[in-house]
């Protein structure tokens, strides 16, 4: 592995070496590394780009890595990886896709997730996307997310974009049974030009079913965010979508939350705010004696944490 | 050590300071008077927080009120606020460790709100969000303050929008800061208690400094004035 795919892979999984468990490792449109367990199983796909990634029932306290990295400039991928997760499992997935461009041409990577969570399953989902290069070429990325949890499952996704992508559209589709939970965190930073569009739609199908979506962004120089969250209440259940976002610069944030309730019992609420960063708070932190600029930096970090 | 001179604070036709002239170099001082008398201005010009329309603000012989906030805060200036900041994603133990200016780590630097009767194992990883409480959020904003152990500290009303049985701790925590620290404390106050401790009290009224002398000097004449303005009554 070349030093810039080493970084990476540290900044989208926080990994210095191979991971224990099982894991994928995608550099430049291959597999570089895989390793399987007796509960774990991961397969390639035949018909597209892409793997299967197999959960054993009752599988607890395990993790699996899958980043994506790509240091070629120009290149182009579309990716299908499937999660079958069996009931009553534990487990914690970590994905992420850095790209590096040097060059001038355009690379783009389109990763397609689909989660099936089984009965009273529990599971955290961490997906980190980052750019960097100096070449004039873009560095795009397009993740969708589609998550189905069975009854009684739970599904914690912390997604985050903090730098370096030029154009992003992220696509979340959940569909929640009986008594499931989903919650989202996801962070935004853009910068520069950049474009970013959020999406997020949770329908929730089950009696007694939940979902909780945060999304906090910072829009900085001339970039763009578009936040939609969308949040049908099916059944009796509660929902509640907030929508954060702090401006700076010449920054633009479009925050879109809607609700739908199609059940007498359904409850729920949106809120979202825009704001830029109150002079109070740059106040306060230069009293402890860092100059604006400094200042800035750690609300926004705090903010995005 | 701190001298202000011929300090003005005018807004449109609106004159909230007057030519405040004021020399001090005493270990803890404290600012009273009415309601709008000028009293958190005052401190807000000490630590750059408000610019003076007219005058100097000298500080260790060295005139200051050009210097930025932070130039001031590395120049040994704390400053606690009356309404403390509440911060989204920012935690206690992020500011306190700002405080001591990176010198110790999180949990080091979280011991000192034992000072002022909080757990540091309960608030560390706390958010500086709305879920605190006024008081917990004042107890902490005193706590950076003392942190900081600046060489004078300001404090805007700490006893603002706490409970009685805080307060009681309060007068607590400023008599241990008194007895601990080497540096000099300013502080706003309406309350007996915490003018009882001060070495020397500045009375502002309308903008312009009535009266600065020893502590039980000042208690007389306001004693007496609030005496004159009963019986006028």
């Amino acid at each position: 592995m070349t030093e810039t795919e080493k970084h990476i892979l540290k900044e989208v999984a926080a990994l210095d070496a191979l991971p224990v468990g099982a894991y994928n490792i995608r550099s430049n449109g291959v597999s570089a590394a895989r390793n399987t367990t007796a509960d774990i199983d991961i397969v390639t796909k035949e018909d597209v780009s892409g793997i299967d990634i197999i959960i054993k029932p009752g599988t607890k306290n395990q993790s699996v890595h899958i980043p994506v990295i790509i240091s070629e400039s120009g290149l182009k991928e579309v990716v299908y990886n499937d999660f079958f997760i069996g009931a009553d499992c534990d487990v914690t997935i970590i994905a992420g896709c850095g790209i590096s461009n040097c060059g001038g041409h355009d690379s783009r990577h389109d990763g397609v997730h689909s989660f099936h969570v089984g009965q009273n399953s529990r599971v955290r989902y961490v997906e980190k996307h980052y750019g960097e290069g100096t070449g004039t070429g873009k560095r795009l990325m397009n993740p969708t997310t589609v998550v189905h949890l069975q009854d009684g499952a739970y599904m914690l996704m912390e997604t985050a974009q903090i730098a370096g992508v030029d154009d992003t559209l992220r696509e979340t589709k959940a569909t929640l049974a009986e008594n499931a939970m989903l919650e989202i965190h996801d962070k935004i930073l853009t910068d520069g030009d950049q474009h970013a569009t959020a999406k997020m739609t949770v329908d929730l199908n089950g009696k007694g079913s939940t979902c909780d979506l945060i999304s906090r962004g910072v829009a900085k120089g001339d970039s763009f965010q578009e936040v939609n969250l969308a949040i049908n209440g099916k059944a009796e259940c509660r929902g509640h979508a907030e929508c954060d976002s702090i401006i700076m610069d010449r920054g633009v944030i479009l925050a879109t939350p809607a609700l739908k309730a199609e059940c007498v019992d359904a409850s729920l609420i949106h809120e979202a705010a825009i704001g830029k960063i109150a002079g109070e708070q740059l106040d306060k932190l230069m009293t402890l004696g860092l100059d604006e600029k400094q200042a800035e930096d750690m609300i926004v970090q705090g903010f995005l944490r | 050590m701190l001298e202000l001179k011929h300090i003005s604070y005018v807004v449109g036709d609106k004159v909230i300071l007057n030519d405040v002239n004021l020399k001090t170099d005493d270990r803890f001082v404290a600012i009273t008077g009415p309601n709008g008398s000028g009293k958190s201005t005052l401190v807000k010009i000490i630590m750059g927080l408000i610019t003076p329309t007219a005058g100097q603000v000298i500080f260790n012989g060295e005139d200051i009120t050009g210097d930025p906030i932070n130039v001031r805060a590395d120049k040994g200036i704390s400053f606690a606020f009356q309404q403390p900041v509440r911060f989204k994603g920012l935690r206690v133990g992020d500011l306190l460790k700002l405080a001591y200016r990176g010198e110790k780590n999180v949990v080091e630097a979280c011991e000192i709100l034992r000072d002022v009767g909080l757990d540091p194992r309960l608030y560390r990883d706390r958010e500086l969000n709305d879920t605190l409480s006024g008081g917990e959020m004042k107890r902490i904003e005193i706590a950076m303050a003392a942190a900081r152990g600046s060489a004078l500290s300001l404090f805007d009303e700490p006893e603002a929008g706490i409970d009685l049985w805080s307060f009681q701790s309060l007068i607590r925590i400023f008599e241990a800061l008194y007895a601990k620290t080497a540096g000099s404390i300013l502080i706003i106050s309406h309350q007996e208690r915490i003018l009882n401790i001060a070495d020397k009290i500045i009375y502002l009224k309308n903008g312009t400094v009535e009266c600065f002398d020893e502590r039980d000097a000042v208690l007389s004449y306001i004693a007496a004035v609030q005496k004159k303005e009963a019986q006028r009554a």
